[in-house]
């Protein structure tokens, strides 16, 4: 067995792992709270810093944690770091806060969070974990944005708040709403699909 | 306190601003296990009785929290409390009535810590609903739930009978069409004030 070069535990949660496209996993922050570019980005940011916390907690205590209790241990580690964030995003913004609403403390049970600390975590060094836990709250963030964005252009007419096109740009409606989400999620999947069938034709010619 | 209406609450959560197509809680079980009929329909009534109790235990874990003015262990215990009343219902099934344990128990530990359970025990609580708006709302939450899985089914089974291109199989046609169930609920809104 020859372990990977470090770096591959921080890329491959850019592209080849990425949580949202390639595993499907926290669709439903995902989806809920990508209306906007700027809600988007507050909200990969900050499922990013639970997922790093909880990385480094769980593999720091890896030893400590009893196996037939592990999921209990991990719940718990989760959900303080989930309240911090919800105490600090009330703290640094009121606005942001009330429009991210509820999902905040709802990363508690985002399925990116636990299964990074029972697949990789537990089994990895702090170094390892903490690549791990960042190249996936990258992937996250970039997935949660693009969406977030396509929303925002098509849906508002604008981009982080900046208006785009003067006149005559009809907004679709139906993207800040929640069906939006889907589509634009479908959306982007294809793209990804597609970008992933080109690479796998390609690579028998070779 | 809140006093809206039991109907209107009712409506509400089930149809209005249904729990998958509106808020996009407990999505992973809905694409997972909407392949068929017979599953959903489990499914749903296991997330309806999970719901039930969740709501409950979130009522007096948050008279507690009150009583001992500690709102930021909230988090934390809820989803502990809720991950082991629902094991331990669990174990009372089988145990009591094995018929029952049958048909739901197999979906249990899945959704223990799904999102449409720890969000229904938010929702209620920053909405300030009473003990018996809380059932009603769990109650209406979990028809909306099964109702959502239910739909999503039958078109998934009409759907594997039809020629889809093989680039949008699977997860990108399940999300087209969930994207467009979630904007026929859109019609509902208005409904129950």
């Amino acid at each position: 067995m020859n372990q990977p070069p470090t770096t591959d535990e921080f890329v491959k949660g850019l592209w080849r792992d990425n949580p949202v496209f390639v595993q499907v996993l926290g669709m439903c922050p995902a989806l809920a709270v990508s209306n906007t570019a700027i809600n988007a980005l507050a909200m990969g940011l900050a499922t990013s810093f639970v997922l790093l916390m909880s990385g480094i907690s769980v593999s720091l205590l890896r030893r400590f944690i009893p196996r037939e209790a592990r999921i209990v241990c991990y719940i718990c580690i989760i959900a303080s770091f989930v309240t911090v964030v919800d105490y600090a995003i009330a703290a640094i913004s009121l606005e942001l806060y009330r429009s991210l609403g509820a999902f905040i403390a709802l990363i508690v049970v985002n399925c990116l969070i636990l299964g990074r600390a029972e697949a990789f975590a537990s089994k990895n060094t702090v170094g390892r974990s903490v690549l791990d836990a960042l190249g996936m709250g990258v992937g996250f963030t970039v997935a949660l944005l693009s969406i977030g964005i396509v929303r925002e252009i098509l849906g508002s007419n604008s981009l982080f708040g900046i208006a785009l096109f003067p006149d005559g740009f009809q907004t679709w409606t139906v993207m800040v709403l929640p069906s939006g989400g889907f589509f634009a999620m479908a959306l982007w999947l294809l793209v990804v699909n597609r970008i992933k069938e080109r690479q796998a034709l390609k690579e028998p010619a070779q | 306190m809140n006093d809206a209406a039991h109907w209107s609450i009712f409506v509400e959560a089930a149809l209005i601003n249904n729990f998958v197509l509106a808020y996009f809680l407990g999505i992973c079980p809905f694409f997972g296990v909407s392949a068929k009929l017979e599953t959903a329909l489990r499914m749903g009534g296991a997330v309806s009785f999970v719901m039930l109790v969740a709501s409950v235990c979130a009522f007096s874990i948050n008279l507690l929290l009150d009583a001992v003015a500690a709102p930021y262990l909230r988090i934390i215990s809820y989803i502990l409390v809720i991950a082991s009343t629902v094991q331990l219902v669990e174990m009372l099934m089988r145990k009591l009535s094995p018929a029952t344990f049958r048909a739901l128990g197999i979906y249990l530990p899945l959704i223990t810590t799904n999102c449409a359970i720890f969000g229904l025990a938010l929702f209620q609580t920053n909405r300030e609903y009473d003990f018996t708006r809380s059932v009603v709302y769990a109650l209406g939450a979990g028809a909306g739930f099964a109702l959502a899985l239910v739909l999503m089914a039958g078109v998934r089974e009409k759907l594997d009978l039809a020629n889809v291109p093989q680039l949008v199989k699977g997860t990108a046609a399940a999300l087209v069409v969930a994207g467009i169930l979630s904007m026929s609920f859109m019609g509902f809104a208005g409904l129950g004030r």
